[in-house]
């Protein structure tokens, strides 16, 4: 296959899809006891340099306790998959833990504006960076989950984005039409928050996937976080909800109001005032660097930040919210 | 006595009359979901609501803050994923979506990325999230933006999403589906782009906004329409169901 043009910057993980073969071989797919803290589960799958992935949509659905955990543990030099993320990119900027991205959509909170701490340390010149499209990343999972080293598309031609990314133009054998061929990706390690999960993994999304069926797949180490355990047999009376099965999963994590200050899809809406106040804490590095003190580095697990946030009462107000009950 | 408004509600208003009823649209949120869920009320019952993270046809209760909130999938006829949207837009079945940037060039093309250079910007943006995606492959794009000219460039810093590239022919010649920018809706005016050379070309006029005004804010050389208009001002009625049912809390267009 001729390449007619491609991108400037690198790829960040490997595209061979016998080494990654050779991975999955090698992976237990034992159904066994998974379940562990956030502590252990971070401890033992997401070592410095690792190449990491975020489920759920920035502040919907994401696995927050791994994220602060990430942080808390003072991890180095990952990879980070730029797909979608905005308050997990706001965490992990906030720890340094990341020196190399491949940014789709980062830095932004959607409509709540820019994270003035991730902006400064995208500026700093100390990330190396490759630019993407959200359907150009979630194209390399797939292609990832397909066992293939490769995947087309017809979207970044022609601009900064396709110039700037680690993409190539090829030519359709069939047609002549021209697309962007983009790499497969495997990260080393991602963590998926769900609704549901049993001790040995087996995983409920409820509401939008976003990228999350593709990335389980693709990730070579797989955390989920769930608000909720359930018994083996609710999985198997009703196998068709399952979203992820065990034998793609390394730990489970149990983790109720996992998401916060995200929403959780149908339990409880994202806590904006909280957001607001990591946005403002930013604008002064020492003032930021106390925020994260008290938020982060001092507590021993997440559901302590929970109770600094307010606890059960802040989240039964977010599940009313959500619900839709005018509070 | 005509309506008074401001310039959120003008352009949210303006936008809505472009989205013909049983199409589909891309929408992101704040002002482009308004303008589709004003549609919906007023002229567009079968408007068809996406969002890119996997809401397909909500009923929304209110405005969403995320593309991939709850709300975005709120009694919808599916809850699916990303790839699905995407594929659906490469698939050529969306017909609409809206667009947003710090820059945007003579040819409808946009940065979302950054100013400066790449690994060391002066300013970082998110970068192209799901909007380069839709520029390539939806019929038409559309933009609603202030007008200035530091917003309106000669050349853009960096083209995150494409327009019509470099004009005529450019867009086919990179690979690009058919598609690309169709309406950009200011403050000062409405504007479109030349069937033929694909540079942006003024088509009406706001109320009040004289023609001098709209080319002083515009840092390129603007084509104008030969039978160039005035914008119709929002009605009472698209101002209604906007204050009332759309955005009760005031949370887009309380931000003029």
């Amino acid at each position: 296959m001729e390449v007619l043009d491609q991108g400037l910057n690198p790829i960040f993980t490997d595209p061979d899809p016998d080494k990654a073969r050779e991975f999955f071989r090698n992976k237990s797919r034992a159904m066994v006891d998974k379940r562990m803290t956030e502590r252990e589960a971070v401890e033992k799958f997401v070592h410095d340099g690792d190449y990491l992935a975020i489920g759920g949509f920035g502040a919907n659905r994401i696995p927050n306790a791994i994220v602060h955990e990430i942080v808390r543990q003072r991890k180095k030099n990952l990879g980070f998959l730029g797909h979608t993320s905005t308050h997990d990119f706001q965490v992990l900027a906030a720890g340094k833990c990341f020196n190399r991205v491949d940014a789709a959509y980062i830095v932004g909170l959607e409509a709540r504006g820019l994270s003035p701490n991730a902006r400064r340390y995208m500026e700093s010149g100390e990330v190396q960076v490759t630019e993407w499209s959200n359907y150009a990343l979630d194209v390399r999972l797939k292609a990832a989950a397909d066992g293939v080293s490769f995947g087309i598309l017809r979207s970044i031609l022609g601009t900064d984005t396709f110039k700037m990314s680690g993409a190539k133009v090829v030519e359709c054998p069939f047609t002549g039409k021209k697309y962007a061929a983009v790499p497969a990706c495997w990260p080393d390690v991602a963590a998926i928050h769900v609704h549901e999960a049993d001790m040995y993994g087996n995983a409920v999304i409820r509401g939008i996937s976003v990228a999350d069926l593709e990335l389980a797949r693709a990730a070579k180490r797989l955390i989920i976080t769930t608000e909720k355990l359930v018994h083996n047999a609710a999985i198997r009376e009703n196998p068709t909800a399952t979203s992820i099965p065990f034998y793609l999963v390394d730990a489970v994590v149990e983790v109720p109001y996992g998401s916060y200050p995200g929403n959780m899809p149908y339990l409880y809406f994202s806590d904006e005032e909280h957001l607001a106040a990591w946005m403002k804490a930013e604008k002064d590095p020492e003032v930021f660097a106390q925020f994260l003190d008290t938020y982060i580095y001092s507590c021993s697990n997440f559901q302590e930040y929970l109770e600094k946030c307010g606890g059960l009462k802040r989240i039964e107000e977010l599940q009313k919210l959500e619900n839709l009950v005018d509070v | 006595m005509a309506p008074e408004y401001n310039t959120m509600e003008m352009m949210i208003c303006v936008a809505s009359r472009y989205l013909e009823d049983g199409k589909t649209v891309a929408v992101g949120t704040g002002a482009p979901c308004a303008a589709a869920m004003l549609a919906q009320k007023l002229y567009s019952p079968n408007l068809i609501i996406l969002f890119e993270a996997g809401g397909v046809a909500p009923l929304l209760p209110r405005m969403p803050i995320s593309v991939g909130d709850s709300r975005t999938f709120y009694k919808a006829v599916m809850a699916a994923g990303m790839s699905e949207m995407m594929t659906t837009c490469a698939r050529g079945q969306v017909d609409y979506a809206f667009l947003g940037g710090a820059q945007i060039d003579k040819y409808g093309n946009i940065n979302s990325t950054l100013i400066g250079d790449y690994q060391k910007p002066k300013v970082r943006f998110p970068g192209s999230g799901g909007a380069n995606d839709f520029a390539s492959f939806c019929w038409r794009t559309m933009i609603m933006t202030v007008h200035t000219k530091a917003r309106f460039v000669e050349k853009c810093d960096f083209i995150t999403s494409p327009g019509f590239l470099h004009g005529e022919g450019s867009r086919e010649a990179a690979g690009l589906p058919e598609g690309g920018p169709y309406k950009i809706i200011t403050d000062l005016a409405v504007m479109g782009f030349d069937a033929q050379t694909k540079a942006m070309m003024v088509e009406s006029l706001n109320p009040g906004v004289e023609l001098q005004q709209v080319i002083e804010n515009t840092g390129f050389e603007l084509l104008v329409s030969a039978d160039i208009g005035r914008t119709e001002a929002p009605t009472e009625e698209e101002l209604r169901l906007l204050r009332e049912e759309v955005d009760p809390l005031r949370l887009v267009i309380g931000r003029a």
